[in-house]
C-alpha cells in the first residue's frame, strides 16, 4: 500500500512540475510566444471579428531532424500576421502552426486539425514530402495552399491551388548552371550532393543536365554520412576542380569547408539557398567560410528598411538571425495579406470561393508581390514563383554583391 | 452458451479479440458515415489499421518465436514501394479501385516474403542475437537501395533503372503520358490515394485470422517451444530453421500487406519514413502491449499512433508528454501492486462472467 501511495505521490508531482513548466513559459520567455499563437490572437480576433478575421493555418516541422525549418518559417509567418494585426486594418489574421514532424502522414493529421479548426488559407507544409501529400488532400478540399519552401515541382504538379514562395529545385540547379557558365567559363566543376534527400537530389539532377562535361566529380552522402567528407573532397580535388557546387543545408557544408580547408584545397564554393544560415552555425568558424558564393534569394545582413526590421523582430522571438524559411513564411503570409485585398475577399466566404479568388489573383498579370525574398514576384499557373535569384559572395563574415 | 464456456480459454480471448475489433470498427465506421468523427479523427483511420498489422505481425517474432527483430520498417517499406508500384501501373489493367487495391496489398506482401526469406535463410540458422543486428542493418540497407531505384511505367510496360549515381528520371526514356512512379531519394509522388478505412479493418481480421491460427496450431506450438527452450526442441524433433523462418516470412509479409495499404494512403511517400525510428516505434507497441499478446498489440498500436495526436493542444510540448505517457505505462505495467490488483479485478469478473475474461482485460487497459 505504501508504494502505491508513493507512486500516486511522484505522479502528482510530476503534473506539478510540469504545471510549473508551462507557467514558467509565459513568464518567463515571452521570446516564444510565436508558439502560442491561439491565445496571442484573442485581442485581435476581438478587434477585428466584423471587418473579417481569415483563418491561416501553417504546417512545418517543429520537432525532430528538420524543426530548425518549420520553427523559422512558422516564425516568420507568425511575425508577419502580428504586423499585419497591429496595422488595425480591416483584414485581420487569426494563425495556428501544427507540427508534422516531416512525415507526410502526420502532416496529413496536422492539416486535418487545422481544417476542425476552420482553417481557410494554408502556409505550408514547410518541407516537401509531407507537402506533396498535404497538397493532394487540400487539392479535393479546395484550400488555398502557399509553401514557403517546398521547393520539388511535384508539389504544385497538377494541383492549381498549390503556390511555392521559393524556386524549384531544378529552377535553382538551371540558375547555379547559367551563373557558372557566364561567371567561371572553362571551369572544372565538382558537385557534392546528399542522395537521399529530394531537394539536393533535385538540383544536383537539373544542374548536371545542364553543365554536362564540366563536371568532372560527383560526390553523393546520406544523412548517416554526412559528418565526414575527405573521401568527396579529396576526389574533388583529384579531379583537378576549381569550382565545387554544394546543392545542401549549411550543416554539412561547414564540414566539407572545414575538410578543404585541412587540406588547402580552395576552389570557389557555391552554394544554394539551404547554405544561407552558415554563418552562424555554432561551432563553425566562419572565417572558412570566406569567398564562398551563396545563391539565396535572402540574406539577413541586408540593409534594406524591411529586412533589418524583420531581422530584428525576429532575433527579439528566436535569440538568432532568421534564416531564408523565417522570410519565406514572412512572405507567404504577406503575399496572401495582398492577395486577399486585391482580391476583395471577405472572411465568410467559403473555401472554395476563397481558393478560386486567390488563384485568380495570384496567376493574373497585374499580381505582383515584393518582400524580403525578392522584388516584384508572379506566379506562374503552374503555382512556381518567378523571382531573381541573388548570388552573395561572403566576405568578411557578411553576404556582400560579387 | 454451454459451448462457449467449455472453450478453452486462449479461444475465448481470440474470439473476444475478432469481437472488439469488429465492434471498435462498426462503431467507428458508424459515426464516419455519420459525418460524426472530426477530420483529423477521420485522417487516423487508415495509419491505425496499419499499425496494427504491423505491431501483430512483430509481434509474431519477438512475443511468439522470441527473436529480436530491429528492422521491421524495413518490410513495410518494401511493401509500401512494391504496392506502390503495383497500384499505380496496373491502372489501366484493373480499373476497379478496391480490386486494384486488393492487388497492390497481394504484391507488397509477396515482396515483404521474399526480401523475409533472404534476410531469414542465413540468419535464422545461427543462436543468439544475429537476427537483431541483421534485420537492423536490413532496415537501413533498404532504405539506400530505394533511395538508387528509379521506376517509370508507360504503355510498353515497367521501366526499372538501378541508378548508382549518374542516372536521373529522363533516363527512364518514358513515352508520352509515361508516369515515374519512383524517383529515387524523391520517392514516390502523385500516388492515387485508394485505401479506406474498410479495407484497413479488413486487413487487420486478415492479420488476425492468420497470426493467432498459427500460433494456437501445431506449427505455432512448435515455434513457441523453440522460444522456451531450443534444446529441448530440437531433442523432440523440432526443425528449428524451419519454424523460426514461418514465424519470420510470415511476420514480412504481413508488415509488406500493411506497408501497401499505408504507402496508398497519402500522395507522397519516401524511403526515410520506414527508417530505424519507425521500427523502434512499433516494436515499443509491442511492447507496451505486451509481448506474445496480440490483443495487446492491437490496443497498444492503437493508442500510441493516436496519442501524440491528441496531445497537439499541448503545442510545444507533444512529444515530452508522450515520452512521459510512455514512462508511466512502462512503470504502471511492471508495477506488481497494479499487476495484482488488475489480476483481482479479473478473477472477479471471471468469477461473474466467464466468457467475457478476454474483454475485461480490453476495457480496463
Amino acid at each position: 500500500m505504501k508504494k502505491t501511495l508513493a507512486l500516486l505521490l511522484a505522479v502528482c508531482m510530476m503534473v506539478a512540475v510540469l504545471a510549473g513548466c508551462g507557467g514558467n513559459k509565459e513568464t518567463a520567455a515571452p521570446t516564444e510566444e510565436a508558439t502560442a499563437p491561439v491565445e496571442e490572437n484573442v485581442g485581435a480576433e476581438n478587434a477585428g471579428a466584423a471587418s473579417g478575421t481569415f483563418k491561416i493555418g501553417g504546417i512545418g516541422p517543429m520537432t525532430g531532424g528538420a524543426a530548425q525549418y518549420g520553427m523559422a518559417a512558422m516564425t516568420g509567418a507568425q511575425i508577419a500576421v502580428d504586423e499585419i494585426n497591429a496595422l488595425g486594418g480591416p483584414v485581420q489574421f487569426e494563425f495556428r502552426a501544427e507540427d508534422d514532424v516531416n512525415v507526410a502522414d502526420t502532416a496529413v493529421n496536422a492539416y486535418n486539425t487545422l481544417k476542425d479548426w476552420g482553417m481557410q488559407v494554408l502556409v505550408g507544409a514547410v518541407t516537401t514530402t509531407p507537402c506533396i501529400s498535404v497538397s493532394a488532400e487540400a487539392y479535393n478540399d479546395r484550400i488555398f495552399c502557399l509553401t514557403p519552401s517546398a521547393s520539388s515541382t511535384d508539389v504544385t504538379a497538377g494541383k492549381d491551388n498549390m503556390f511555392q514562395m521559393c524556386f524549384t529545385d531544378p529552377n535553382q540547379g538551371l540558375s547555379g548552371a547559367q551563373y557558372i557558365t557566364e561567371n567561371f567559363p572553362d571551369a572544372k566543376v565538382a558537385v557534392i550532393y546528399k542522395n537521399d534527400d529530394a531537394y539536393s537530389v533535385g538540383i544536383r539532377d537539373a544542374f548536371v543536365g545542364a553543365m554536362g562535361d564540366a563536371v568532372v566529380y560527383e560526390g553523393t552522402f546520406t544523412e548517416d554520412t554526412q559528418t565526414d567528407f575527405s573521401v568527396q573532397v579529396t576526389a574533388a580535388q583529384a579531379a583537378g576542380a576549381d569550382v565545387v557546387y554544394l546543392p545542401m543545408y549549411y550543416q554539412p557544408a561547414t564540414v566539407i569547408l572545414t575538410y578543404a580547408k585541412s587540406i588547402g584545397y580552395a576552389p570557389t564554393f557555391i552554394g544554394v539557398d539551404g547554405m544561407d544560415g552558415i554563418l552562424d552555425q555554432e561551432g563553425f568558424d566562419a572565417s572558412l567560410a570566406e569567398g564562398v558564393l551563396v545563391m539565396s534569394p535572402f540574406a539577413a545582413t541586408s540593409t534594406d528598411e524591411l529586412t533589418v526590421k524583420f531581422v530584428e523582430e525576429y532575433q527579439n522571438r528566436m535569440g538568432q538571425l532568421p534564416n531564408q524559411f523565417a522570410a519565406d513564411g514572412y512572405d507567404c503570409v504577406y503575399a496572401i495579406y495582398n492577395a486577399l485585398q486585391a482580391a476583395g475577399c471577405t472572411a465568410d466566404m467559403s473555401n472554395e470561393e476563397l481558393c478560386d479568388a486567390l488563384i485568380s489573383t495570384f496567376t493574373s498579370d497585374s499580381f505582383s508581390y515584393s518582400g524580403l525574398t525578392g522584388q516584384g514576384m508572379t506566379w506562374s499557373t503552374v503555382g512556381e514563383v518567378t523571382k531573381l535569384p541573388m548570388a552573395f559572395l561572403i566576405k568578411d563574415g557578411v553576404y556582400t554583391t560579387p | 452458451m454451454k459451448k462457449l464456456s467449455g472453450l478453452k480459454k486462449t479461444t475465448k480471448v481470440d474470439f473476444a479479440t475478432y469481437l472488439g475489433v469488429t465492434l471498435a470498427f462498426l462503431i467507428v465506421y458508424y459515426r464516419l458515415q455519420r459525418g460524426g468523427l472530426t477530420n483529423a479523427m477521420t485522417s487516423w483511420l487508415v495509419p491505425v489499421c496499419c499499425f496494427i498489422v504491423m505491431a501483430v505481425s512483430l509481434n509474431l517474432v519477438v512475443g511468439i518465436s522470441g527473436e529480436l527483430s530491429l528492422g521491421h520498417a524495413g518490410f513495410m517499406s518494401v511493401g509500401a514501394f512494391s504496392g506502390v508500384v503495383a497500384g499505380m501501373s496496373l491502372r489501366g489493367a484493373i480499373p476497379f479501385t478496391p480490386v486494384r487495391l486488393v492487388v497492390a496489398i497481394l504484391v507488397g506482401a509477396l515482396f515483404a516474403a521474399v526480401a523475409g526469406v533472404i534476410v531469414g535463410v542465413p540468419v535464422l540458422r545461427l543462436r543468439g542475437d544475429y537476427l537483431a543486428i541483421v534485420t537492423l542493418a536490413f532496415g537501413q540497407i533498404i532504405k539506400d537501395l530505394i533511395n538508387c531505384l528509379l521506376v517509370g511505367y508507360d504503355s510498353k510496360g515497367l521501366h526499372i533503372i538501378f541508378n548508382l549515381g549518374k542516372k536521373t528520371v529522363a533516363d527512364l526514356h518514358l513515352e508520352e503520358g509515361g508516369v515515374a512512379i519512383i524517383k529515387g531519394a524523391q520517392g514516390a509522388v502523385g500516388i492515387q490515394k485508394m485505401s479506406s478505412f474498410l479495407a484497413g479493418y479488413v486487413l487487420v481480421m486478415v492479420t488476425l485470422v492468420i497470426v493467432l491460427n498459427l500460433i494456437r496450431s501445431r506449427t505455432g506450438r512448435a515455434i513457441m517451444a523453440i522460444r522456451d527452450n531450443r534444446i529441448a526442441a530440437e531433442s523432440v524433433g523440432i526443425n528449428v530453421t524451419k519454424y523460426k523462418m514461418i514465424a519470420f516470412v510470415t511476420s514480412a509479409a504481413l508488415a509488406g500487406a500493411a506497408g501497401a495499404l499505408y504507402g496508398l494512403n497519402y500522395g507522397s511517400l519516401v524511403s526515410s519514413r520506414f527508417d530505424f525510428n519507425t521500427s523502434i516505434l512499433v516494436l515499443v507497441y509491442v511492447v507496451l502491449g505486451g509481448l506474445g499478446n496480440i490483443w495487446g498489440s492491437v490496443i497498444g498500436a492503437t493508442v500510441l499512433y493516436i496519442l501524440p495526436e491528441a496531445l497537439r493542444q499541448f503545442a510545444d510540448y507533444r512529444m515530452l508528454f508522450y515520452a512521459i505517457v510512455l514512462i508511466l505505462v512502462m512503470l504502471a505495467t511492471n508495477n506488481p501492486h497494479l499487476q495484482q490488483l488488475a489480476g483481482t479485478v479479473a478473477e472477479r469478473f471471471r468469477g461473474k462472467k466467464p466468457a467475457r475474461a478476454g474483454e475485461g482485460g480490453q476495457s480496463h487497459e
